[in-house]
């Protein structure tokens, strides 16, 4: 059996979203310390506020302003926080109903321990100090000692600050181990070798490469090797003119399907040894392998006569 | 309305990780299987449809990729749903009602060894005010575990009985991840201790949807669907009452769960807390048989224990152990979104 093999594989973006008017004033007024509400058709006051009523889908834009000290409804004490959580240390998941508000919203608050945390304690925002507009700007919620502001009753806000904020960027990274699974483990440790090795489907006989495990015709598993190649016949090609990103390869470029020999599925490589205009459909290609790592670099004419193309177009 | 049966119900052997196989690799026995049991081949069938999520092992289309594991040239009638598989089922079933198709094979799969499950499933949150906290589904159901423990609905001691109770049941189910709650005392987020959480690990499930005289013909005592829907509450957990599951009781209203008793229910409750609001949600005596495969607590492949569900209730009838049972799958945090399914057999 071989070794399972892993690598490192961190998928990360940063979603830009835009706001709704209410979800606006919200985060701008969180900004400016201020934490609007918003009232709905039956008196509710919503906090965080939405810009629909979840129970009549309701346009909701009556806003108002809410306390900044609340009572905790439900906790957990979390021992163990992420490396993205609100706080570094040991602190409480809570919803806080807000002084005004009739539900409740989810943040962090610190405390000692989870025995200085209870359902009904009375707690109030810390504010970060640098604040953009974003749910983060609530630091985190802390114990309200009684010398907080005394509970509020909602009061009318217009909603309306200078410079408000219109959408947030929302940066998510995760990390994995991506293992590739038997068939193509096979795939990658013959590469090393500087072999390509396929696979055949029991059932149509076809051979795929890079083998995937499956036949996808068949729906069957693909388990008998077969070396291909190293010579193959570009199936197809297009011509690549814009430069990506991290990738020091000078534009224009031909990146190409090549049937290797022996294979019933193309794969693609790039071509490469001659100028990007000669290059046509059928010419025969072989492999210029890397110089550090066992995989092939590009693919570069052999000089052989053309491949007829009865003899590829199946595989175009 | 046509009668719809499953027929046919396969899964993976549940582990905490399946380093050594890809997606489709960890897919295609199950879908065998499933074929097996009913001599049918993919050609043979009319409907497919598919769950699973790409954030899960990180893999951009993997759902494609599974496909190949089903052979689905010549070009077969196909969907795919970024959910558990019991909402694939759905589509499914609403496909051959509609009469457009006689047979459906639904599938769904999850890795979750090669990331950080708890993470992951932050990002399904609300993006503006919730998903920058990175709260994860252990602390979400924490604090609805709290809830109820306030509202005097449960008990730390309670919840370690269902517990207990849901790994022994697994200790007769092979494909179980977790028989045991050997040191599961301390807490991962307080009040929910790690015997409370379900096991993380990958698996895939697998089951054949027939109609009528088609049924009756593939298998000996079909697990006819009498009943099956689905609702969703507000995504804004202060907005919800965390301490009931209204979208599971108008959904086993919709399904016709109270029009009779039921003998057994699977119920996908991935924290122990969450079994409490579904018995009351769906009014289960104690003279019903919850979780007799031992439930998410012994194996909770995501975005597949919900369709497992489906399938080890049909799989009872199929036995002759049930002849009328519940089926439940949920979606989202602290019980979101609540599938409820009402399966019966025939009299034997
Ligand atoms: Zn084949």
């Amino acid at each position: 059996m071989t070794e399972v093999l892993s690598a490192p594989l961190v998928v990360e973006f940063p979603f830009t979203r835009s706001l709704g008017p209410v979800q606006s004033a919200f985060l701008t007024g969180l900004r400016e310390r201020t934490v609007l509400g918003v009232r709905t058709g039956d008196d509710r006051v919503l906090v965080p506020p939405v810009e629909y009523d979840p129970v009549t889908s309701a346009e909701l834009r009556e806003l108002v302003e809410v306390g900044a000290t609340g009572t905790v409804t439900t906790w957990a004490w979390n021992p163990d926080p992420g490396r993205n959580q609100p706080l570094s240390t040991p602190f409480a998941w809570v919803l806080v109903r807000l002084d005004g508000a009739d539900t409740a919203m989810l943040h962090a608050l610190d405390a000692a321990g989870p025995d200085a945390v209870s359902t009904g304690m009375r707690v109030r925002i810390r504010w970060a100090a640098e604040r953009v507009g974003a749910i983060t700007d609530i630091a985190c919620f802390e114990p309200d000692d009684g010398t907080g502001p005394p509970e509020r009753a909602a009061t009318a806000h217009h909603g309306e600050f200078t410079d408000p904020v219109t959408g947030i960027v929302a940066p998510a990274r995760l990390d994995y181990v991506y293992s590739p699974g038997r068939a193509q483990t096979r795939y990658l440790a013959a590469l090393a070798d500087r072999k390509m090795i396929g696979e055949r489907c029991p059932s149509c006989r076809k051979v795929y490469i890079p083998p995937r495990g499956a036949c996808p015709t068949c729906g069957v598993a693909t388990e008998e090797q077969v070396e291909v190649g190293p010579g193959g016949t570009i199936t197809t090609f297009c011509i690549v003119n814009i430069k990506a990103r991290g990738l020091d390869i000078e534009v224009p470029y031909v990146y190409a399907h090549i049937a290797l020999d022996g294979a019933d599925l193309a794969l693609h490589g790039r071509i490469g040894g001659l100028p990007y205009d000669q290059v046509r459909m059928g010419m025969r290609v072989e492999p210029v392998w890397s110089d550090d790592g066992g995989f092939p670099d590009h693919y570069r004419p052999t000089g052989e006569p053309d491949a007829g193309y009865d003899t590829y177009k199946e595989m175009v | 309305m046509r009668d719809v049966a499953i027929v046919a119900f396969a899964q993976s052997r549940h582990a905490r990780s399946t380093a050594e196989v890809s997606e489709v690799e960890l897919l295609m026995p199950v879908l065998h299987e499933a074929f097996d049991q009913v001599e049918l081949k993919a050609s043979d069938i009319g409907f497919t449809c598919s769950g699973s999520s790409d954030y899960l092992a990180g893999r951009a289309f993997s759902f494609t990729m599974a496909l190949d594991g089903v052979g689905a040239w010549p070009p077969i009638s196909e969907s795919h749903v970024e959910m558990d598989g019991a909402w694939a089922l759905y589509e499914a079933w609403v496909k051959i009602l509609t009469g457009e198709a006689d047979t459906a094979l639904v599938y769904s799969y999850g890795k979750s060894s090669p990331g950080d499950v708890r993470e992951v499933l932050t990002r399904q949150l609300d993006p503006y005010y919730v998903a920058p906290l990175w709260p994860d589904p252990v602390a979400l159901a924490a604090l609805q575990a709290r809830a109820l423990i306030d509202a005097g609905h449960t008990s730390e001691p309670e919840l370690a009985g269902v517990a207990a109770r849901s790994r022994a049941s697994a200790r007769d189910n092979p494909y179980a991840q977790l028989t045991s709650v050997r040191d599961g005392g301390e807490y991962v987020v307080q009040p929910l201790r790690r015997q409370d959480c379900p096991p993380v690990g990958d698996g895939a499930a697998a089951i054949v949807l027939a109609a009528g005289d088609t049924a009756r013909r593939l298998c000996a005592r079909p697990a006819w669907i009498r009943g099956l829907d689905h609702r969703i509450e507000a995504h804004s957990l202060g907005v919800r009452d965390l301490t009931d599951s209204p979208s599971t009781r108008l959904a086993a209203e919709r399904a016709g769960l109270f029009d009779a008793p039921v003998d057994t229910a699977e119920l996908h409750a991935p924290f122990t807390s969450q079994e409490v609001v579904l018995r009351r949600a769906l009014r289960l005596g104690d003279e019903v048989d919850v979780n007799p495969s031992g439930g998410p607590l012994a194996a909770n492949p995501i975005m597949a224990a919900g369709l497992i569900r489906l399938g080890e209730a049909a799989a009872r009838i199929h036995r002759g152990d049930s002849d009328r049972a519940v089926a439940h799958a949920t979606s989202g945090p602290c019980l979101q979104q609540n599938l409820v399914a009402v399966l019966e057999g025939d009299v034997k």
